[in-house]
């Protein structure tokens, strides 16, 4: 009985060690695939059977690539907006987060409301008078046009709101009793309590920014003012049939978050899932 | 007496006060940033789109001229097709994945991270391999299966990769959410069960899933607002000078042509304005059918 409870225990280990196995591969491969076509010419990439290792390791891709596209630039800009709309994001929906949670003002429940239309509506239905705002004031092609349309954040607000909420009121109190204002209440007692919350906010806001490809490509058409993705666009547009240097210039795009991702995957994944659902 | 209530509503006074400062960037940005755009979305959809950023009101000509256009209807067929092929099956790949990640077993978070991966990689570098792996003449997903099939090129087939790409994308986040519903059933509820003498197969069915319901409803609606507003992999996928475009432009892929290549950003609007329109009403009726199949009762 025992031995048999044991052997179908171990049967079944083997079947999901087995079902990760195959689900691993299907995941990794691309990457991979990814990663050895980067080094090969053309004209092997172009081998059938293919060869699996490229023959001689050569950079030449990946000179062509950083030719062809501003990297440099485009690493720079897209760690700008990153910053930036991950500051925007943290600190003015910390504010407003906890003005909604905690305090009481009149016009609350009418100024929350607009928070929760933004989050019904697609964010397309936003872009073309943010765009038209922007051209008007002749701001295409700069970082701020690639930041503004995250300055503020609907869904930053109400998840941090949810985060403050959850604190008990008497913390505040305290605080206030101690001789603190409303803005030393919250800057140094509240805010430092929802540590968690404002890194998923983050790394949240990161993720997303980092893989917008509309925005950046309406409103930076400027090669040196591009993120990674739209640059990965114009490249695509460029060296159509030469993938070699397609798949050296994703490498170059991907490689900044997937380092950052080794080291703090478990943040990132739990960043995720504290956000989920939106 | 007097006295404590002076403090208190000067108290009132400054909290409302510092209230008022502390929403200011947030609500003076989503009036600038959305709502104004949103009302202006909506009057350019009723408009005439005139060079220079300039509009002139019409009417509902707009709203004809695409209601009217084949294209515009392909292009709803399209993302519906999209969807139909992408959220079931998406959800159920995901669901299985949450399952197996949530057995006890060494290594889970590594194997968590690996199916996370994705998420993390730009759609934009995630569309450019597959579309290597997928070409006709030398990717490797034909040279593997002994196949010709024109997977980025053929019409009837291009939609299919994109689905593929899609769940491929989407299948680690998917699962993570999930599994952080899973792991609050109480284990309690599967040891009762087992000494029932229930299969795990039923625990599965009787326990898992509607324990799980509440999450797995949100995240298919997350799945389906999103594979309503498919556009980025599609987009890289699936240049402009692909014979196959028509068979595989999404609503959002014809918005973005529309407004941003073509010009005529008062067409675009409505489109937009349609899109809203199709994912409130399908966000109504997931709310309304949930009563059917979601378990709030725990």
């Amino acid at each position: 009985m025992n031995s048999s409870l044991e052997r179908s225990r171990r049967i079944r280990t083997i079947g999901i060690y087995a079902f990760f196995v195959v689900g691993c591969v299907i995941m990794i491969f691309p990457f991979v695939w990814m990663f050895l076509t980067s080094f090969k010419t053309v004209e092997e990439s172009m081998r059938i059977p293919p060869n699996i290792l490229p023959e001689s390791w050569q950079v030449d891709n990946f000179k062509d690539a950083m030719a062809s596209l501003p990297f440099l630039a485009l690493y720079k800009n897209t760690a700008l907006m990153v910053f930036w709309r991950v500051v925007c994001a943290v600190v003015f929906s910390s504010m407003a987060g906890y003005a909604f949670a905690k305090l009481n003002f009149k016009g609350k429940n009418l100024m929350f409301s607009l928070v929760l239309v933004q989050m019904m509506l697609p964010s397309q239905i936003f872009i073309t008078p943010q765009y038209q705002m922007l051209a008007k004031f002749g701001l295409t092609n700069t970082i701020f046009a690639l930041v503004f349309p995250g300055i503020v954040s609907a869904f930053g607000t109400f998840f941090l709101r949810q985060a403050y909420m959850g604190i008990p009121d008497e913390i505040a109190e305290a605080a206030y009793l101690d001789g603190c204002n409303q803005w030393q209440t919250f800057v140094k007692v509240m805010a430092p309590l929802t540590k968690a919350s404002m890194a998923a906010l983050a790394v949240f806001t990161a993720v997303f920014a980092y893989g917008d490809l509309m925005w950046p490509l309406i409103v930076n058409t400027d090669l040196n003012m591009m993120t990674l993705s739209s640059g990965l666009a114009t490249l695509r547009g460029q060296f159509s049939t030469n993938f070699p240097v397609m798949m050296a210039g994703s490498l170059l795009a991907m490689i900044p978050m997937v380092v950052l991702y080794l080291f703090f995957q478990k943040q990132f994944i739990e960043g995720v899932a504290m956000t989920g659902g939106k | 007496m007097a006295n404590v209530t002076a403090k208190t509503s000067k108290h009132a006074k400054s909290e409302s006060r510092w209230a008022y400062i502390m929403v200011a960037p947030t609500v003076i940005g989503l009036l600038v940033l959305n709502i104004y755009p949103f009302l202006e979305t909506i009057v350019m959809s009723f408009s005439k789109t005139r060079p220079f950023g300039l509009f002139e009101l019409q009417g509902i000509e707009n709203y004809l001229e695409m209601f009217t256009s084949a294209e515009f209807w392909r292009a709803n067929l399209n993302t519906l097709y999209f969807c139909i092929l992408t959220v079931p099956l998406g959800l159920f790949l995901s669901l299985v994945v949450a399952v197996m990640l949530n057995a006890k077993i060494k290594g889970r978070t590594f194997f968590r991270a690996v199916f996370f991966l994705p998420m993390v990689v730009a759609p934009a570098a995630v569309a450019m391999v597959w579309k290597w792996m997928f070409n006709t003449e030398y990717g490797i997903i034909n040279t593997l299966f002994h196949s010709g099939i024109s997977w980025i090129t053929d019409p009837n087939v291009v939609m299919v990769t994109c689905a593929i790409v899609a769940i491929w994308s989407a299948i680690g986040y998917d699962a993570v959410l999930l599994l952080s519903g899973l792991q609050n059933i109480s284990k309690s509820y599967y040891e009762a069960a087992s000494l029932d003498g229930a299969t795990k197969l039923q625990q599965f069915f009787y326990i898992t899933l509607p324990m799980v319901s509440p999450t797995l409803f949100v995240v298919m609606i997350m799945r389906l607002m999103s594979s309503i507003k498919v556009y980025d992999l599609i987009y890289m996928l699936v240049e402009e000078s692909n014979p196959a475009l028509t068979k595989a432009q999404s609503l959002m892929y014809l918005f973005y042509r529309e407004s941003f290549i073509t010009g005529n950003r008062g067409l675009g609007s409505s489109v937009v304005i349609w899109t809203v329109a199709v994912i409130g009403l399908v966000t109504v009726v997931q709310f309304w059918g949930q009563k059917k199949w979601v378990n709030y009762e725990v």
